[in-house]
């Protein structure tokens, strides 16, 4: 394949070792494309330790806005001799590697079809710095500077990005720009540039902005109304709690210094599922936030929640499972586990949310659909979603919005009920009506409790009150299905009676891959799931498709699965198309998987 | 089946200065094992909540699995209640009392809900100081498994089948001593007496209060081997005061005899009332109350009352500054920063 000239439309990859300071120069260069006004998609691939792995940071560029992983890296950008074959080894033919020439390649690494791009960066640093971990750290502003050259990048948005980021340590803004401009004039003294491809100024970004879906979650929290997290650490949620931590010191501190907010470390995931439990039961709105190995810890006071029916919000960002798998590589594989968590018949619901601005969206929904539904929801986010930066609408919020608690009795209340019973369908949703401890001196008090109970509260054992019980909690499922948020259908411009479900961040890519099969002459409808419980848009979509390729990022098909049991599909009619490789779906991926289905069933 | 207890009551009943009478305090009828210790205990918190004039809605009552988990329906019954899962009453408890810390929150748990399964949620509780009432209704045994030792079995005891503990026992009183708890104290459910001035003053202590109370098991540890039988305990006890707690606005009478009896007097101005009977201790010094807890259980003696008492540790609220109107208070206006700030926000990410 030749390179022609290609305008905002490459992948360059950056290839570092840990904690050396290379994240923040390769955000930088990220930040100064979409400045530019050219969508731009980041992902960090890193290992779970802290320092002296090799990490990886790919950003694609893409005109047509298209923000999914995509395979071939056009540039490759190593500073990390450790995974210097591999990095090689990754880069298109035609395509080209920048590396540190303070040290020279050894031949056997050198290869024919792509060209090599030395900067003796080190030599460049020693000779300008003296301080060793200032050398270090301006090596990599060394490379932004060659890359602005190479891909015609303006300096002028880089030096703005340096003045922002150092605005209070103004002293740091020379030297970082003086680190970028000899980068500049070591390209243009020494090497063939501009690439081929490279930077366009253009105006294709609109008013959105750039962040994590954690952080984006953590800020739902906030603007839900949560005023209670308990969590413990684990990859890839803890940014959840910390953000929720960071936002809250900056939103809720009053003016004496007292906060309107409680945040604490439990000692493991049980504890802190069952204050995040306890919180709510006692009518605060309070959250957990965890990855798969915490859920699996979290199943006994999941399925209490369920029966004892109290509200709890659960962030689950996905990782590679099972057991502690790839712990810092991306997955949808928790959903089974989720869907179904705890004993007994137990099932919740679930929201997927496939930008961040979805996690801060679908975060506040949670809030009020666990108070509404008074059970468990769980926000299913993945390490893709949560800890990579992406392109995404602004944050919105309407001062007229009030927060539905749900269906919670006042002391007036109370006094106006002839007889409260805790249990009782009084609107036949199978919703019941709750009191908070401490609302009324003699009326409305309960006991919450795990064990079978009859309509007005009082623990029994009686079967035709467990199985009535039992019956509610299903009709209480039933109007679960028509509250979640809805799946968003596309109708392809061709009628076609094949279909495309995903969901979360599968999104990106797909969407693509629809792109690319349409180009193809496959048409392909498509419904992107927003929630479980499916709602009956789902069922019809279903309904209207002969066959449907259902896409995720794990092994079994776990949504595939959910759908032919919830919906009673035949088997035949979905079919699989499963990435669980740790990294990102692309859409080259699924385009290839969905062609050779196609394919295969046409030549049968 | 399911429980309720007839509504008559007798017009005459005694009433305490909110007007309630002990009725007011009690809940449905107990559906334990006649003579088991855990009832007693139930009485002895209807009596000490009666006593302390406490509005029954300002209580939560909170427990794990066990017999002795099921308490809470049988007394408070105008109060809140969560029976939560096995050993995880200290979370559930720790999240209400983020919510609301303006409760009482009341815990009860077994010696098996505490001591193994939960042994990890009891430790951080006591590290963080929840401002709650923890009390253990120890009995050695799983009562509602029926009858395996448990981990505060004492080694060489005989359990009804015959079989002989080979493990040490957990010393849950000794444990919290450890882990810093404020308040901590040890009694029997046969000793009301004790039993009901220091639930008061474990509710009126602003900390994490743990009571570990000795409950026979009627059915499964009260046979003759048994070191947590009626009579064994009762044979091996030894108190280390009597005490009384003398709220705010009330005088110390000269019931209290000088010399014999030491006034310790809270922040708030009430008074807990010991009259000492062990000289070497003093409920103050930490040190002290280990040293005599480990003399105690050397020499086979069961040491019960407040064991140690400290109000200067600050809470779990105090640590965290949250502000003193209860989270589950506040409205949109405290919490939700509007439209405003998220635009500010947007402007920041860009
Ligand atoms: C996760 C879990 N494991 C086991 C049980 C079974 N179980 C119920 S009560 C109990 C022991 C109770 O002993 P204790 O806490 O000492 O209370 P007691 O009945 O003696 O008052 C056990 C093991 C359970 N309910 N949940
Ligand atoms: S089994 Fe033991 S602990 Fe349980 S109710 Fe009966 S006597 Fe009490
Ligand atoms: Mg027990």
């Amino acid at each position: 394949m030749s390179h022609t000239s290609r305008t905002n439309d490459f992948v360059v990859r950056f290839a570092n070792v840990n904690g050396t300071g290379s994240a923040s120069a390769n955000l930088l260069f990220a930040k100064s494309i979409y400045r530019m006004g050219v969508p731009v998609s980041p992902k960090n691939i890193f290992p779970s330790n802290i320092q002296g792995l090799p990490t990886w940071y790919e950003v694609r560029v893409s005109e047509q806005g298209y923000l999914g992983r995509r395979d071939g890296v056009d540039l490759c950008v190593t500073v990390n001799p450790q995974s210097l074959v591999e990095d090689i080894r990754s880069v298109v033919p035609g395509g080209y590697l920048m590396y540190d020439s303070t040290k020279p390649l050894h031949e056997e690494m050198l290869r024919e079809d792509i060209t090599f791009l030395g900067i003796p960066m080190m030599q460049i640093c020693t000779a300008e710095y003296q301080d060793p971990r200032q050398r270090l750290l301006f090596k990599n502003m060394v490379y932004v500077g060659a890359l602005s050259a190479l891909l015609n990048i303006e300096f002028g948005v880089l030096e703005q990005l340096v003045s922002e980021q150092f605005a209070s340590k103004a002293k740091l803004i020379p030297p970082n720009i003086k680190a970028m401009q000899l980068g500049v004039d070591y390209v243009r003294e020494h090497l063939p540039h501009p690439l081929p491809f490279g930077v366009e100024r253009r105006d294709l970004i609109g008013d959105r902005v750039i962040i994590d879906g954690n952080s984006a979650c953590a800020l739902g929290a906030v603007y839900a109304g949560a005023t209670v997290a308990a969590w413990y650490p684990i990859t890839p949620s803890t940014s959840v709690a910390e953000a929720f931590d960071s936002y809250c010191s900056e939103l809720r501190v009053r003016p004496d210094g007292t906060r309107n907010y409680a945040i604490v470390q439990a000692e493991d995931e049980l504890a802190a599922i069952g204050m995040a439990i306890g919180a709510n039961w006692n009518g605060a709105r309070a959250f957990t936030a965890t990855s798969g190995p915490g859920v699996s810890l979290m199943n006994e006071f999941l399925g209490l929640a369920y029966f004892a029916e109290i509200p709890v919000v659960l962030i689950d960002v996905q990782r590679v499972g099972p057991s502690t798998g790839m712990p810092t590589r991306t997955q949808q594989s928790d959903l089974t586990l989720a869907a179904y968590a705890s004993h007994g018949d137990t099932k919740h619901p679930m929201l997927f949310p496939s930008t961040p601005t979805e996690c801060f969206d679908l975060t506040v929904a949670a809030f009020d659909l666990a108070d509404r539904l008074q059970t468990p929801i769980m926000v299913m986010t993945d390490l893709d979603l949560g800890m990579n930066d992406h392109l995404t609408a602004p944050f919105h919020w309407d001062d007229t919005r009030s927060l539905d608690l749900g269906k919670v009795l006042t002391a007036e209340d109370l006094d106006a009920l002839p007889k409260y019973g805790r249990y009782l369908d009084t609107d036949g949703d199978g919703i019941p009506y709750r009191t908070i401890p401490g609302t009324h001196p003699t009326k409305g008090a309960y006991v919450a409790r795990g064990t079978s109970r009859t309509r007005m509260g009082v623990y029994t054992e009686k079967s035709e009150d467990y199985q009535d019980n039992m019956e509610r909690l299903t009709l209480k499922w039933t109007t679960a299905q028509s509250l979640v948020p809805a799946a968003e259908i596309h109708h392809s411009a061709v009628p076609t009676r094949d279909g495309m479900l995903y969901f979360g961040t599968t999104t990106q890519a797909a969407m693509e891959a629809a792109d690319l099969l349409a180009a193809q002459g496959q048409p392909l409808d498509q419904c992107r799931l927003r929630a479980f419980p499916f709602g009956a848009d789902v069922a019809a979509f279903v309904e209207t498709h002969d066959r449907i390729f259902v896409v995720e990022q794990n092994r079994d098909g776990q949504m595939r699965q959910l759908l032919i049991a919830e919906l009673g599909i035949d088997p035949h009619r979905l079919v699989s198309v499963l990435n669980f490789d740790g990294k990102p779906i692309t859409a080259d991926f699924i385009t290839k998987s969905i062609t050779r289905s196609v394919t295969r069933s046409t030549t049968a | 089946m399911s429980y309720v207890k007839p509504a008559f009551r007798h017009p005459e009943l005694p009433r305490n200065e909110l007007g309630y009478t002990k009725h007011d305090y009690e809940g449905g009828l107990s559906t334990l094992c006649a003579g088991c210790g855990h009832d007693s205990i139930s009485a002895a918190i209807v009596q000490a909540c009666f006593e302390m004039n406490i509005e029954p809605h300002k209580v939560a009552k909170m427990s794990g699995i066990g017999c002795s988990s099921k308490t809470p329906a049988y007394y408070l019954g105008h109060s809140h209640g969560f029976n939560s899962v096995h050993g995880r009453m200290p979370s559930v408890t720790t999240g209400a009392y983020l919510a609301n810390r303006d409760l009482i929150y009341l815990g009860v748990s077994g010696d098996g809900d505490t001591a193994s399964i939960g042994m990890g949620q009891f430790v951080h509780a006591v590290r963080r100081n929840l401002n709650m009432v923890y009390i253990v209704m120890n009995n050695g045994c799983y009562g509602l498994t029926k009858g395996q030792d448990s981990a505060t079995a004492d080694v060489g005891s005989v359990s009804k089948a015959g079989s002989v503990n080979p493990f040490d026992a957990i010393d849950l009183a000794g444990l919290a001593l450890e882990l810093g708890g404020t308040f901590v104290a040890q009694s029997f459910s046969g000793d009301k007496h004790q039993l009901v001035p220091l639930l008061k003053a474990a509710m009126h202590h602003k900390g994490f209060s743990f009571i570990n109370v000795l409950s026979p098991c009627v059915t499964f540890n009260n046979n003759a081997g048994s070191t947590k039988s009626y009579d064994w305990v009762r044979d091996h006890m030894e108190a280390t005061a009597t005490i009384d707690l003398v709220p705010l606005r009330t005088e110390i009478t000269t019931a209290y005899d000088d010399g014999a009896h030491q006034s310790v007097e809270l922040h708030d101005g009430s008074t807990i009332v010991l009259e000492k009977l062990a000289h070497d201790w003093n409920p103050r010094d930490r040190n002290s109350a280990v040293r005599a807890l480990h003399a105690a259980r050397d020499e086979g003696r069961i040491l019960t009352g407040l064991l140690y008492m400290d109000e200067d540790r600050p809470n779990l609220h105090e640590i965290l500054h949250t502000t003193s109107e209860p989270l589950n208070k506040l409205t949109h206006v405290d919490l939700i920063p509007g439209a405003s700030a998220l635009e500010k926000i947007n402007a920041g990410l860009r």
